[in-house]
């Protein structure tokens, strides 16, 4: 096991968050949390097929991220994708009913687990390949620049989040997309979420330099490490780099040291990563910190918080009825979507 | 109007298309202060801006990823490629996102936008520089393909293109940018979809596009001075292929010859024949007969050049040795 990194410290005052908005955080890693452990149950009792890539222990950082965004604003995402979607406002049961293949999921049942789409939640993808979503977000965040400054539209200040990973910082549509989005000014955050594997090859044996945030100093862009098990962490960096992207002032790297709880994939049987330093992340479980947190800055009652819970699993348990009760497409559109006017 | 080059015909399209509607946009390399590798864009930087023409870094996978994350939300994107070859680069944002993001969105999304730019074997350029894309593109799903020969074509189909709500791959020939031709003064557009039938005749369809286009039409003085009538289409959309044109016509003639500037193995022509392999096998009185580039990278030496590409004299003898078949 290599020399972990030490985590940047953070001290959130509490005043920086009130109940509300704690809730609003806890409920959303909670149903990212619930939504993921339902699908490894539903993949291994066979209703859910392919590669499907969860997302427990990165919570926080999806939370902190998308949770600071307007609805409005666009989400980038990979095929580690599900709490993304969640997280910027698709519901649970069609993400669900997407992964069980029905016509009522978020891309009507012909993307699956790698493939979520919402134009309705300015949600882009979704992207299957290592390192494609980046330009697009890219994409999404010219075109805000475009509105304001080439169509003069002055209330075109969205701003767009791209998500990928410590192993797709090595490829290179990542620097490229850096270099244009700082030359352009683009208001965009790339989201490195560093969960130090891509699937079996450990972040050192991959790159020469594993401080990701450093990279984006040769393009003379911010770039920032947070404790990506914080929530509160993830909250405050993510909302200075968005203020920073409406007010005009370009993008920003946010590397987010974190943790994936399971396999790369439901199909991966997990052998590489260590038992000891499996416990030593389980042990920073963001859920839990932030839970403590929220207790002991009486911002809720533990009370309260399993209320969450306990509402939280009856829309999973909607969700699964709700996608399971759903029809399939209609072999008669298996051509359908191919072109705009279909 | 007076003459207008072909270049200066794209221009015109993309002048007109920007200034009907505003999130037309230019990028690529070298589009904007430099006007285009061909002229294409020439001054089009001055007059809409550096937003509007934009000069991209030399990144050909990231800014047609960009170009589709403009699409999708709302911008209808021009990418032109210095040289189509470089979009082997872009292969896997034309393929996956341009392509099947609409359908694997379920429809959530629409990419409208448009890759144009120079392709085919110049003069001496060299194998890379030399390359026909469109083969290598035509199975991915969702995609357009379009390939333009004359002024007035490139110039209506254009604006087609980039007023299609799909991504459409737009095929320029690198040795046509200075044909000239009368266009007219008034707006116009031609349709993506729809073959041009350039000569009719009955007793055999040529099909073909692009700069093959004219190769046959040099051919085609030959064969009328030896008394032969043949029909000659230039194919324009290279996916879908307008089976109804070409249909129409085989019913005609009941024989067809293929002219293209593709490689053999896996062309277009290929496909071509598989399709009417399906759909009018009983209308033939001959076997299809395809004439395409060799199946090798494009020599730099001239001579060597020549014998790759089809010359008019084999289009002629292919005409007639099919003609004297008849039975
Ligand atoms: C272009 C491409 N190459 C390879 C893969 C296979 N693949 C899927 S995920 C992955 C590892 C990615 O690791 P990382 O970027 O760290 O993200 P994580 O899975 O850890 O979230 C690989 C190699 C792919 N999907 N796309
Ligand atoms: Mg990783």
């Amino acid at each position: 096991m290599v020399q972990e990194r030490t985590l940047p410290q953070f001290q959130a005052p509490p005043a920086q968050i009130s109940p509300e908005q704690g809730l609003v955080l806890y409920e959303d890693m909670i149903l990212g949390r619930f939504f993921e452990d339902k699908c490894a149950e539903m993949y291994y009792r066979g209703k859910m097929f392919g590669f499907v890539h969860l997302y427990n222990g990165q919570e926080a950082v999806s939370s902190g991220v998308i949770k600071s965004l307007r609805p409005d604003d666009y989400v980038c995402s990979t095929y580690r994708d599900h709490v993304h979607a969640l997280s910027a406002g698709v519901p649970a049961k069609n993400v669900m009913a997407e992964l069980f293949g029905k016509e009522t999921g978020c891309s009507k049942g012909r993307g699956g687990s790698m493939h979520l789409f919402s134009s309705e939640h300015n949600l882009l993808g979704g992207f299957a390949f290592i390192g494609e979503g980046i330009p697009v977000a890219l994409g999404a965040a010219f075109q805000s620049r475009y509105r304001r400054d080439a169509l003069g539209d002055a209330g075109a200040d969205q701003v767009t989040a791209c998500f990928f990973g410590d192993g797709t910082s090595n490829n290179g549509q990542f620097f490229e997309c850096l270099n244009m989005a700082a030359l352009w000014k683009l208001p965009i955050l790339f989201v490195v979420e560093n969960n130090k594997w891509a699937i079996g090859m450990a972040h050192e044996r991959a790159t020469s330099q594993p401080e990701i945030y450093k990279k984006a100093s040769v393009f003379g862009m911010p770039g920032i490490e947070v404790d990506g098990m914080d929530v509160m962490a993830v909250r405050a960096v993510a909302q200075e780099a968005i203020a920073r992207a409406r007010a005009g002032e370009g993008p920003t790297l946010i590397e987010c040291l974190t943790y994936r709880f399971r396999g790369h994939s439901l199909a991966d049987p997990d052998e590489l990563r260590s038992k000891a330093e499996k416990e030593a992340w389980l042990a920073r479980d963001p859920i839990k910190r932030f839970e403590a947190y929220l207790v002991e800055h009486n911002l809720a009652e533990k009370g309260t918080l399993k209320e969450v819970r306990d509402r939280i699993q009856t829309t999973i348990d909607d969700a699964l009825t709700f996608a399971e009760e759903s029809p399939e497409p209609s072999p008669d559109d298996l051509y359908k979507y191919i072109f705009a006017e279909d | 109007m007076a003459e207008t080059l072909l270049f200066n015909a794209l221009r015109e399209a993309i002048d007109e298309e920007m200034g009907r509607d505003d999130t037309v946009f230019v990028l690529g390399e070298d589009v904007g202060v430099y006007g285009g590798s061909y002229k294409v864009t020439k001054d089009l930087y001055n007059k809409y801006g550096e937003l509007r023409v934009l000069d991209t870094p030399i990144a050909e996978n990231s800014f047609t990823g960009m170009a589709v994350g403009a699409a999708m939300t709302g911008l209808r994107p021009i990418i032109e490629g210095m040289n189509m070859g470089f979009l082997l680069l872009a292969f896997n944002q034309i393929a996956n996102n341009a392509g099947m993001l609409r359908y694997t969105s379920g429809g959530n999304y629409k990419i409208p936008m448009v890759i144009r730019g120079p392709g085919g074997v110049g003069r001496q350029l060299g194998a890379e520089h030399s390359q026909r894309l469109e083969a290598y593109f035509q199975a991915v799903p969702g995609l357009k393909i379009v390939a333009c020969s004359t002024p007035y074509n490139a110039k209506g189909l254009l604006k087609a293109a980039i007023r299609d709500d799909n991504p459409v791959l737009f095929f320029e020939h690198v040795l046509l940018y200075n044909l000239k031709e009368d266009l007219p003064n008034h707006e116009y557009v031609v349709p993506l979809d729809k073959a041009e039938i350039v000569r009719s005749g009955k007793d055999v369809t040529i099909l073909t596009y692009s700069r093959m286009r004219h190769h046959v039409m040099q051919a085609v003085k030959g064969l009328e001075k030896k008394g032969l009538d043949p029909e000659v289409i230039d194919l324009i959309s290279l996916k879908p292929l307008d089976f109804d044109t070409i249909g129409q016509s085989i019913k005609k003639t009941h024989r067809v010859i293929i002219v293209e500037e593709c490689m053999k193995t896996g062309g277009i022509g290929a496909e071509i024949i598989a399709s009417i392999n399906d759909r009018y096998f009983d209308e033939l009185d001959a076997p299809v007969v395809r004439l395409s580039s060799q199946d090798i990278p494009t020599p730099y030496n001239g001579k060597l050049e020549t014998l790759t590409i089809v010359q008019p004299k084999q289009i002629e003898a292919a005409v007639e040795n099919m003609v004297a078949l008849k039975v």
